[in-house]
């Protein structure tokens, strides 16, 4: 019988949408098999994104809210994980497949003798057991696997996973001791750079806009694929290239190592398609290139084509789109 | 000062990958090799901060097969002094690799290790993490800016978070995984080369090292991923917007 704890995300008590798809993992676990999750979120003032989470057929909603785990510094986090997966007898730990997550569950599956599958896009109860598909070589290639052990760590691709469905009766919010004086302390929070307003996050967007390389500066940037952005309601993303030169942030880039970002539609401006950053984007439902050279590998994947300049064909198309 | 930086043998990054007819495992047939490009990045920061410091004994490891000895000396190439090979031929996951890097840990005794965030095959971003866990030390992960403070008791690390840089300051030692961004690795030069081959590089086996290891992940079958249906091609603007609205319905 499967006993799932979910560790939800949220950013300064605003709840990750990644967080459901989680959740959503563990209930087709638990159709599959009979079985219960429950949710654990850690933090500090967290009770209405704990609040959030009740809704959805969890068997509890475990909250350790404290000071000390105002910010979410691997250390602590992770110990107060291995506590709750010990006392919870779990069988399965998971988490949305985010900076957040890579960042703290290892930590804890070592701290719990456990093994761990990353970046899980598919799960089947095969006897007693389960057999998952995980992504690899930059997305090239998909492995089938096991894991074996009586406790496993996985982290899940939130585009993989429908958010679970929503029930009548809410689940019970429980608190989590946490004594601040037990938690390790050798890592400990400086500042965080402001976030930019005003977008959403490229891993939450129904519309993601990307840049690549055609474009030549900061401002052409924000004119172009910050404007397109903007009359599509949608995030905005990054080649490596443009990361590179400076003309974007690290944290907009989209790829192997940046984001996956899985929207309903993308639209890949100028960017010529390496199979890196094709790792990050080709889960996407619809998929836009506009790009210069007829040759580029970013047409293979793209569902619609346009053979322009994008500083021709962006602004044509911010203009009729406004229409 | 020590530091110790893992190096792994993986397909070169540039390669395209095949998968062998009956899934069993990734075609390595005439497949050129690499240090993981995030271990080199490790490596290099490795190597600027014995240029800032005034000196540092850079070790650099390895587990594997005698193939890896090809990376390793890469690595001592760059200007590492010393090489350990952990010769095994097991296929193993990451928290295996935590353990023995873990004993590797212990008889090296260094202040800090630096490695690369994630493997480039396997893409597990895992065994960073759960080496610190087993150590009881400090980890800082996806590190795109590192400055040593305080005597080098601590390290101030700018992490790449999906909210953007995120700032901490760990206490040494600790581990440390290194971003794209941290540093461009330099090229190996001819009389680097030269030297490499002069510097120490021993093998030790798993029972030297006093470990025993199962790995718990079994890969059952590998296939490429779907493949996308051919899309087509819009002449103009107004064909997009026109496909974009009534075919696919997205805006």
């Amino acid at each position: 019988m499967s006993k799932i704890l979910v560790i939800a995300e949220h950013d300064a008590g605003q709840l990750k949408l990644a967080t459901l798809s989680a959740m959503g993992f563990a209930q087709q676990v638990c159709a599959q098999t009979s079985g219960s999750y429950d949710v654990l979120i850690l933090g500090e003032g967290i009770s209405d994104a704990a609040e959030s989470l009740r809704a959805y057929g969890a068997a509890s909603v475990m909250v350790a809210d404290s000071p000390a785990l105002k910010e979410p510094l691997a250390d602590k986090y992770a110990f107060v994980i291995d506590d709750v997966a010990r006392a919870q007898k779990a069988t399965m730990v998971v988490g949305a497949a985010s900076t957040f997550s890579k960042d703290i569950l290892p930590r804890a599956a070592a701290l719990l003798d456990a093994g761990m599958i990353s970046d899980v896009i598919e799960v089947r109860a095969e006897g007693d057991d389960f057999v998952f598909k995980r992504v690899l070589y930059a997305g090239n290639v998909i492995a089938t696997v096991k894991l074996e052990g009586a406790l496993k760590f996985l982290t899940v691709r939130p585009a993989a996973f429908a958010p679970p469905s929503k029930t009548d009766e809410l689940s019970p919010a429980t608190p989590v001791a946490v004594d601040a004086g037990k938690l390790p302390s050798q890592i400990k929070f400086v500042g965080r750079e402001a976030k930019v307003a005003g977008r959403p996050d490229s891993t939450e967007a129904r519309v993601v806009v990307s840049g690549g390389r055609a474009i030549k500066n900061g401002e052409d940037f924000e004119r172009l694929i910050g404007g397109l952005a903007d009359v599509l309601g949608g995030a905005v993303g990054s080649s490596r290239a443009l990361v590179d030169s400076g003309i974007t942030p690290n944290s907009l880039q989209v790829g192997q190592t940046g984001k996956v970002v899985a929207p309903e539609l993308y639209i890949a401006a100028g960017i010529s398609g390496a199979i890196q950053h094709m790792a990050g984007m080709k889960d996407t439902k619809v998929i836009v290139a506009i790009n210069k050279d007829s040759e580029a590998p970013i047409f293979e994947v793209a569902d619609y084509g346009l053979v322009a300049d994008v500083y021709q064909a962006v602004p044509e198309l911010i203009g009729k789109l406004k229409k | 000062m020590k530091i110790l930086v893992p190096l792994k043998r993986v397909t070169d990054p540039d390669t395209k990958i095949r998968i062998k007819p009956d899934g069993s495992a990734v075609d390595l047939d005439g497949v050129k090799f690499a240090v993981n490009p995030f271990d080199a990045i490790a490596l290099e920061e490795a190597l600027r901060i014995r240029e800032n410091v005034g000196e540092a004994d850079i070790v650099v490891v390895s587990v594997g097969g005698e193939e890896c000895i090809e990376q390793l000396r890469a690595g001592l190439a760059m200007g590492a002094e010393r090489a350990l090979l952990v010769k095994t031929s097991d296929d193993l996951d990451s928290l295996a690799i935590a353990k023995i890097l873990a004993a590797i840990y212990h008889r090296e005794k260094p202040d800090f290790v630096l490695m690369g965030k994630q493997a480039i095959d396997d893409d597990s971003n895992q065994a960073g993490q759960m080496l610190s866990a087993l150590l009881g030390i400090g980890q800082a992960t996806f590190v795109s800016k590192l400055e040593l403070l305080e005597n080098n008791t601590k390290a101030r690390c700018g992490r790449e978070t999906d909210a953007g840089i995120e700032t901490v300051a760990v206490t040494l030692p600790a581990i440390i995984t290194t971003d794209l961004r941290l540093n461009e690795p330099r090229y190996v030069s001819l009389p680097g080369i030269m030297k490499a081959k002069k510097k120490p590089l021993e093998e030790i086996s798993l029972a030297d090292l006093g470990v025993t290891v199962t790995t718990r992940t079994n890969i059952l079958h590998l296939e490429p991923p779907p493949k996308r249906k051919a899309g087509v091609r819009v002449k103009t603007v107004d064909e997009l917007v026109d496909k974009l609205k009534n075919e696919a319905k997205v805006i």
